[in-house]
């Protein structure tokens, strides 16, 4: 049952929900605690220690019900009391003979395989199918396109040339039966056929899922397909999620509402040292406020946009975060990201400062003009653009005096370090009063750059 | 078998409940039994009105134990949940310790010197003696166990959350100045939540997770028995009915299972023997709550009554 249990975990995560070691064992104990006899409680069972929201608990309802619905891979014994003690190879078909089912006894000699197929025992057939499955390890399979390997293991498995052998001897001996054997056998590979495309739904999505997301968190963010933003929008919130969950971890508690008697007697001095106003030790944590400055021009607009979805999404381990965009000009949009939808933010964005060909210079006019009083020695600065600056004056001098004023300067740059200093790229002279410059072009670069910046304020 | 064993005893938490008048389906009666058995906390969400707070009332009153609430909101911290120093009783020793400061300052030479050992006394102040313990803490000092219900978690603070995880996972705090304070009985914790925020993945960890939705018709039925003991079994069914469909409309707020028990009563103390399109109209206000709801709700009245002397003619 343990093997069957973990084969359910993988379909579990197939079906999109995540099951962790942890919840893997909770579920076992509680399997333990309510058994197996009872569907409905063991589906009750799973479900409370696996899902962790409604939407969960419906996939994994469906995925217990489609799960379930196959036959148990080995036939089962009666159920002894202990479940864990099922004995482990059954590699052969069920060999009970089929008894003396059809016409006389006209499958004498034949194999186990042709004896069951014509003695039409739908049940044991399924039970072989199953008991085939799992020592071809159907719960392996990944890919549409291994199909039609599985449907032959699983074949082989069942005793398909044995099978074989027989239908040659029968052709000369019995036609007739060569026949009937046929035509079952052909029936056998299409519901061994539907038993694979089901293992494929059950155990697959996982790995198509994975490798979707894998594939996605290292395209350039910069070249997205319109089709694909919203799947990326998702990744991002995935992993803005994760900094949330690594970084909002409980910091050890401090020692607090502290009576500090050393400043509470200094500071009654006055009274002859009567407690009259109290001093108390004050806890303080250190997180980020971060100002953000996106270029929103041309092909840089689409990683901004996702940063921006990124860093709004962390309020949980940012204290404050001020956002600019700019291209042409600059101006704060931290108002429009907190109160529309990520779609709307970005248009409206766009239409007020999207398109212009960028100058840095200007941008960096305008936000000293208007907001240099914002930044703090406790605030970080990220700039985001390829500081591709069409060969205007690029205002070093202004962005000396952000960094001069910040905690940190970080610069990210979704363009690769080889393109650098080429072109009308100023980043080499910008970097010289950056704390730190990093490509930044995929979303996995993207989350380890955000992540390092929080990193430095734990 | 422990199959056998184990529903039966699912049965039995099931019948326990009823007995303090809370009316559990299977999944929730499946949930507290096996929270019981694997000793880890129920985390309870659904909409408003579900009966979410009600069972852990239910729980403590069948076993016979005591409830110990902490109800969230924003804003509710450490000091609140867990501890706090009782301050007027250290402030009134800081005073003692004044007047025996020549004693006690005897040795010291500067004042800095003073102050300094001065300090050190800091440790006396923040001993057993201080504490003042809040709900999360009494709990866990429950010589007999209790029931710990921690409320609308959803209304708390993120940071909130991770103080709770210590004691979810292993019924114990730990108090910077004191050490680590074990549960002499684990409690058996709910928790409840509407769902306005998220919560964190490592809160949900810990817990069960239960979904209390609105019951299906026959389980409501029989919450209504129970809470409205006078009401007749005919109208019952009807206005439980007429209730599921209402539930189909597309409404702000829809009537959960609190609204169908003021309905019931509002019924009976009209001492109405049927639903007739008058009286359901009549007393709407107390199934809806806003306004436009109400309205797009009466066109429907005739209709739903209708079905729902339907649905009873078959059910
Ligand atoms: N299964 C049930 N059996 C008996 N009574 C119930 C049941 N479900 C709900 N009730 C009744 O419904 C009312 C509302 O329940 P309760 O206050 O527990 O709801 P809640 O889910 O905690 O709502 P909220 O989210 O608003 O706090 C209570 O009077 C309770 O007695
Ligand atoms: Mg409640």
């Amino acid at each position: 049952m343990r093997e069957n249990l973990h084969r359910f975990f993988r379909a579990a995560r197939g079906a999109g929900v995540h099951v962790s070691p942890a919840e893997s064992i909770d579920a076992m104990r509680a399997v333990a605690q309510v058994g197996l006899s009872d569907r409905a409680i063991l589906r009750d069972a799973l479900l409370l220690t696996l899902a962790k929201s409604q939407d969960e608990k419906l996939a994994l309802g469906d995925c217990f019900d489609l799960f379930f619905s196959q036959p148990e891979p080995r036939q089962d014994q009666p159920e002894a009391d202990n479940d864990d003690t099922s004995p482990d190879a059954d590699q052969s078909p069920p060999s009970g003979a089929p008894g003396d089912a059809g016409e006389g006894q006209p499958s004498q000699g034949l194999g186990p395989l042709a004896q069951m197929l014509l003695s039409q025992d739908r049940n044991a057939i399924a039970a072989a199918i199953a008991s085939a499955s799992g020592a071809a390890s159907l719960s392996d399979i990944r890919y549409s396109t291994q199909r039609g390997i599985f449907s032959s293991r699983i074949l082989d498995a069942m005793g398909l040339q044995r099978l074989r052998d027989d239908l040659d001897e029968l052709t000369a001996t019995n036609p007739a039966l060569a026949e009937r054997l046929r035509a079952a056998l052909d029936g056998l590979r299409e519901a061994v056929r539907d038993t694979v495309s089901q293992g494929l739904a059950l155990y697959a999505r996982e790995e198509a899922e994975n490798l979707r997301n894998e594939i996605l968190r290292n395209a350039p963010l910069a070249r997205i397909e319109r089709r694909q933003v919203a799947e990326m929008r998702a990744l991002i919130r995935q992993i803005a999620r994760r900094l949330r969950e690594r970084y909002s971890k409980p910091r050890k508690r401090q020692r607090r509402g502290h009576l500090d008697v050393r400043r509470t007697l200094r500071r009654n001095a006055a009274w002859g040292g009567i407690p009259f106003l109290t001093a108390w030790k004050r806890k303080h944590r250190d997180r980020p406020k971060i100002v953000a400055l996106c270029d929103v021009s041309g092909s840089v607009a689409q990683v901004s946009d996702f940063f921006l979805l990124l860093i709004h999404s962390l309020h949980e381990v940012v204290d404050d975060v001020r956002s600019f965009a700019f291209s042409s000009h600059l101006i704060e949009v931290s108002e429009i990201l907190e109160s529309k939808s990520p779609e709307e933010a970005m248009s409206e964005i766009m239409s007020k400062v999207g398109f212009g060909s960028s100058d840095y210079g200007s941008s960096l006019v305008d936000f000293e003009k208007e907001f240099m009083s914002t930044l703090t020695p406790r605030t970080t600065v990220i700039v985001l653009g390829d500081a591709r600056s069409n060969n205007l004056d690029p205002r070093a001098d202004i962005l000396r005096r952000i960094s001069e004023r910040s905690k940190r300067l970080v610069w990210l740059n979704p363009e690769g370090r080889l393109a650098w200093g080429f072109g009308d790229s100023e980043m080499p002279r910008y970097a010289t009063f950056c704390s730190v410059v990093r490509q930044c072009a995929t979303a996995q670069q993207l989350e380890r750059a955000v992540s390092d910046i929080v990193a430095t304020y734990q | 078998m422990a199959d056998q064993k184990a529903s039966t005893s699912i049965e039995a938490v099931e019948s326990g409940l009823a007995a303090q008048g809370y009316i559990a389906s299977r999944q929730i009666a499946t949930a507290v039994y096996l929270s019981q058995q694997i000793e880890k906390p129920i985390l309870v969400e659904g909409p408003a009105g579900v009966g979410k707070t009600e069972l852990a009332k239910a729980i403590a009153a069948w076993r016979g134990m005591k409830m110990i609430r902490l109800q969230c909101y924003e804003g509710l911290d450490e000091a609140k949940a867990l501890y706090e120093w009782k301050y007027a009783k250290q402030l009134l020793y800081t005073q003692i310790l004044k007047d025996k400061l020549g004693e006690v300052l005897g040795g010291a030479q500067t004042l800095h010197a003073a102050l300094d050992q001065l300090h050190d006394f800091g440790d006396v102040f923040f001993s057993k003696e201080f504490v003042e313990p809040r709900p999360l803490l009494q709990a866990l000092e429950q010589p007999g166990g209790c029931v710990l219900l921690i409320d609308e978690i959803d209304k708390s603070d993120a940071e909130f959350e991770s103080l709770l995880l210590e004691i979810l996972s292993d019924f114990q705090v730990t108090i910077p100045e004191l050490g680590t304070v074990s549960a002499i009985t684990p409690p058996t914790v709910i928790l409840t939540s509407n769902s306005e925020r998220d919560l964190g993945d490592a809160l949900k960890r810990r817990c069960l997770h239960l979904h209390i939705g609105f019951p299906e018709q026959r389980l409501e039925e029989r919450i209504v028995e129970s809470r409205v003991p006078g009401i007749s079994q005919a109208l019952r069914r009807q206005m439980v009915g007429f209730i599921h469909e209402i539930r189909s409309l597309d409404l702000k707020k829809l009537p959960s299972v609190s609204e169908t028990i003021d309905w019931a009563r509002v019924l009976v103390l009209l001492q109405a023997s049927e639903l007739d399109s008058e009286i359901v109209k009549d007393t709407l206000n107390v199934l809806l709550k806003y306004e436009a709801d109400i309205e797009a709700a009466t066109p429907q009245v005739t209709t739903f009554i209708a079905k729902a002397a339907r649905s009873n003619v078959f059910g």
